[in-house]
């Protein structure tokens, strides 16, 4: 499973993309994705939000995962 | 084209009248938001914008058909620039064209306030010696 990094997530992970390789412990829903970033990585829980983009649209946290889904970490934005 | 959605390098602010143009307008509002040379007291050099560029140009479509929706627009815009911007570069531009003025008044603040919200754009302030993501800490 590929995640798209961008912005802070980017500095965090140290990389514009995180694979999560391991068949027993990949994500099955956006909760246990952010969970799963959230332990590997407690810098993301310092941040103001979080977001999952799950085929380039807001999930929530109930929303499936897939390994061929384009999913990224959305980092609060700021764009304007 | 009713909507009109660019991720750009630069902005082009001046064609923006034949964009919004449109022959039942009686009312054009453009909102140009640029780099700024302080933030907090602090001297600001640039800015550099990093973009999700599938899912902000879908984001930015759903926000101009809300404000079609919304104020029945004639014509919307929503232009983002990336990458590093000076000061008093223009780094985003939206606008609305309507029958009646209120309505594109409010279209306007409507398009950026979203846009700001939650378009996948992110901004790094660039300090003397220093850079930071812009809203990522509370």
């Amino acid at each position: 499973m590929k995640i798209l990094l961008f912005g802070i997530s980017k500095d965090i992970v140290g990389a514009s993309s995180l694979l999560i390789n391991d068949g027993k412990k990949t994500p099955t829903t956006v909760k246990e994705l952010k969970q799963f970033i959230s332990n590997k990585y407690p810098e993301f829980n310092t941040l103001s939000s979080l977001a999952i983009a799950v085929n380039s649209n807001y999930a929530d946290d109930t929303t499936l995962l897939q390994e061929e889904d384009e999913i990224a970490i959305i980092p609060p934005v700021s764009g304007g | 084209m009713k909507i009109d959605i660019q991720i750009v390098n630069d902005i082009d602010t001046t064609k923006v009248y034949q964009q919004l143009s449109h022959p039942e307008s009686g009312g054009i509002c453009v909102f140009i938001g640029s780099v700024r040379n302080t933030t907090q007291n602090k001297k600001v050099e640039a800015l550099d914008f990093e973009t999700y560029e599938k899912m902000a140009i879908k984001e930015m479509q759903v926000i101009a058909e809300e404000a079609i929706r919304k104020w029945k627009l004639n014509k919307v815009i929503l232009h983002h620039a990336h990458g590093k911007k000076e000061v008093e570069d223009p780094v985003v531009m939206v606008g609305a064209s309507s029958a009646h003025r209120d309505a594109c008044f409010e279209a306007c603040r409507y398009l950026i306030d979203t846009l700001k919200e939650r378009v996948p754009i992110w901004k790094k302030e660039f300090f003397t010696n220093k850079t930071v993501w812009v809203s990522a800490h509370p």
